[in-house]
């Protein structure tokens, strides 16, 4: 059958609802390259009219890749619930998107409906949102996650300390950990990308870490993300994880190609749960993702770039995880070409996430091959900002030395919380206070010197 | 504001104070704040670097310049299907084959291996690095029949695939300039690949990186990439096979993770 629209005396036909999704998204690198996206901007936007009559229902009727060979599907269709979609049930994607910018629309009910939006509902309505109806509905959701500290809770703007290292130096790292707590960074993880992934290397950072938290009482959690099989494996060899961390995508395919399945995340996640390390609460998940990663392990299965990045949302809300981050800017430009493409895929990833119900932040980032610079970071961070972004990773000066691309920078983090009047988890503010780093009430941290600061131990400890 | 009514500039004590620090990584730690903002001297300082990793990017690789360094060795120039910079970092895939003209243009001979000097997403890296390489590599591989340097322009890694498969080579190796960093914008990185083929998967590559002034050294990375040769020669395989059987010191292990998508591969 298929999907038709008129649009000045032409009419375009639309082979399949896959079709239809991948012509009606805003252009992007990634889409072209795949040969998907729209082949002009008139077929576009009678592919978003299209788009806009389709039943929320066809998603739950029409699998974007086949039950029978990919888990995600099986995943996405057997955990649907129906109870929760029933209030939207009789919705087209057009009416869905008014509705959800409707002031009915509240933070309750978008809470009750979270379990019943599949990614190819939350994707579908995003082709046809501007950006600010992504960031107007994304910031009346609220996802909260607990382990050592409460992340997502109105008002506050979390971030993750990355202290990378070309030759993980624990010594090195430990410096990088202490410029980014003395700028209030870290309340959402102290996580590292170790430069060699291996079970020896991530036991010794994760020891690291763990002292440097303990030594302070840090009401946070630390991480090193190495693939789950290893950490699995420091897990069984009594290694200090607060957090399991895997990237996964949208396909079983894809998933494959980052060497996981859902049984080793389900395995990992069980393990996690047993130790118990968690004071306020039990979410001990951590997932990255990010446009592209499905197109470039060749598993994309013909879906659009952002399709197929919201299915991997499913993935991460299985597990209940305390943190999921899209890394936006990494995968380089044949996938999104400039920051007007960055920009916009941050916006999407973080709505999508939010709209599933899940705890949605980001890297804010890019490499120097792309059209993309500092500036459009500024603009990135301050959207999201705005759209309630649940945390952002920095790392010292915005470089990160060892995978040599470039994020935000402490400063940027901070300046971000004082334009909003957002604050660090309530925990972690409470400890910046004790420990004489933070003035809660100017919002402001305290620039002081290393001598200041019993934290400056931190280096000689580790 | 001081008596006199004249702006305080913030002071550069806090920063100072991090100078032992600063030995133990090259982050940019303990930059000091103006308010919360970066001060002056790091904002311009960290341009500087973004400036110059894009112009390691975008700058054309100096053919003849290269030329010059081989000394009237010969040598050979072919280009990708990727007409200009832009197609290049829009379509890996045409930075994957040659262009018609360059796959003409080369002649099948018997040779144990070819060399091939690409741009990749850094001329600067090949331009400073590939010739002193291939010329390192000389002496180490004695009674090998190694065919002219191939230059290679607007090229991804697979292009060494069909330029090996067009020249009658049995190995290839591709010198070709890495994604650059704020830090690092001229590293270079090697793969070798025994047997190429077009389309022919990267699981069947072994890949040494960071090969500049502060990394990897050439005599270091042409010994590495010496005895990887002599194994694939004796094994018949590069690839997962031969990098199962190289002592700890030689190859790191691969996982893949996100982090690894943005390969220029």
């Amino acid at each position: 059958m298929g999907y038709r629209h008129t649009l000045g005396g032409e009419s375009y036909h639309f082979r399949d609802i896959k079709t239809l999704l991948a012509v009606a998204s805003p252009l992007r690198s990634g889409d072209q390259l795949a040969g998907l996206a729209a082949q002009s901007d008139a077929q576009r936007m009678a592919a978003r009219y299209a788009l806009a009559d389709v039943p929320l229902r066809s998603f739950v009727e029409t699998d974007l890749v086949p039950y029978e060979e990919d888990e995600v599907t099986r995943l996405i269709v057997d955990t649907h619930d129906h109870t929760a979609f029933a209030p939207i049930a009789h919705m087209t994607v057009g009416e869905f998107r008014d509705w959800l910018l409707s002031h009915q629309a509240d933070t309750p009910s978008l809470a009750r409906i979270a379990p019943g939006i599949t990614p190819e509902m939350a994707a579908a309505v995003s082709k046809l949102m501007r950006n600010q109806d992504l960031m107007s509905v994304a910031r009346k959701v609220r996802v909260v996650t607990k382990f050592r500290n409460t992340i997502g809770l109105s008002g506050c703007l979390s971030s993750r300390l990355q202290p990378n290292h070309p030759t993980d130096d624990l010594k090195g790292i430990a410096a990088s950990t202490l410029d980014g707590l003395l700028y209030g960074m870290g309340d959402a993880v102290i996580g590292i990308n170790p430069a060699t992934d291996s079970v020896a290397n991530g036991l010794a950072l994760l020891d690291m870490l763990d002292h440097a938290r303990q030594l302070y009482n840090i009401p946070t959690q630390t991480c090193v993300l190495t693939h789950v099989t290893n950490t699995l494996e420091i897990m069984n060899r009594g290694g200090a994880v607060d957090l399991v961390f895997q990237s996964v995508a949208g396909t079983q395919k894809a998933n494959e190609g980052f060497g996981v399945n859902l049984a080793i995340l389900r395995e990992a996640h069980q393990a996690a749960l047993a130790l118990g390390r968690g004071t306020v609460g039990q979410n001990v998940m951590y997932f990255e993702t990010g446009q592209g990663a499905a197109l470039s392990a060749g598993a994309h299965h013909g879906i659009d770039q952002q399709t197929v990045e919201a299915r991997a949302y499913a993935v991460a809300r299985a597990f209940d995880p305390l943190l999921v981050n899209t890394v936006v800017g990494f995968i380089g430009p044949e996938y999104l070409y400039d920051g007007k493409q960055v920009i916009r895929a941050g916006l999407e990833d973080h709505f999508c996430a939010k709209l599933m119900g899940v705890p949605m932040g980001c890297d804010a980032c890019y490499t120097n091959h792309a059209e993309v610079d500092q500036d459009d970071m500024d603009n990135l961070m301050t959207l999201l900002g705005v759209a309630g972004i649940t945390f952002l990773i920095g790392v010292p000066g915005a470089d990160d030395i060892m995978l040599n691309y470039q994020s935000l920078s402490f400063h940027d983090i901070l300046t971000l919380r004082h334009a909003l009047g957002a604050k660090p988890a309530p925990e972690f503010a409470a400890w910046l206070e004790r420990m004489g780093l933070y003035d809660p009430h100017a919002n402001q941290m305290r620039p002081l010197e290393l001598g200041q600061t019993p934290l400056a131990k931190l280096v000689s400890a580790a | 504001m001081t008596e006199q009514g004249k702006p305080v500039v913030p002071s550069r004590v806090m920063a100072d104070e991090w100078h032992p620090l600063r030995a133990l990584t090259r982050a940019r730690i303990g930059l000091g704040r103006s308010g919360n903002a970066q001060r002056t001297t790091d904002v311009l300082a960290f341009q500087a670097a973004h400036a110059q990793a894009r112009d390691a990017v975008h700058t054309p690789l100096n053919v003849q310049d290269m030329e010059r360094q081989l000394h009237g060795a010969e040598c050979l120039h072919v280009h990708s299907r990727a007409t200009d910079r832009a197609t290049y970092l829009r379509r890996p895939d045409l930075g994957r084959r040659l262009g018609e003209q360059s796959l003409h243009q080369l002649r099948k001979g018997a040779w144990d291996v070819v060399f091939v000097a690409a741009d990749g997403l850094s001329s600067i890296a090949t331009q400073t690095n590939a010739v002193p390489f291939f010329m390192a590599m000389q002496p180490l591989l004695p009674g090998w029949r190694i065919a002219p340097l191939v230059i290679a322009t607007q090229s991804r890694v697979a292009l060494g695939d069909e330029i090996a498969q067009a020249m009658g080579a049995r190995m290839v190796v591709m010198m070709i300039g890495e994604r650059p960093g704020l830090s690092v914008a001229d590293s270079l990185g090697i793969y070798l690949t025994y047997a190429p083929y077009v389309g022919c998967p990267d699981s069947l590559r072994n890949c040494l990186s960071n090969i500049h002034a502060h990394g990897m050294t050439i005599p270091a990375g042409a010994a590495k990439l010496a005895w990887l040769m002599h194994e694939a020669n004796r094994l018949g395989l590069t690839g997962v096979g031969l990098k199962d059987a190289a002592p700890d010191k030689v190859l790191s292990k691969y996982t893949p993770s996100l982090h690894d998508k943005d390969t220029d591969a």
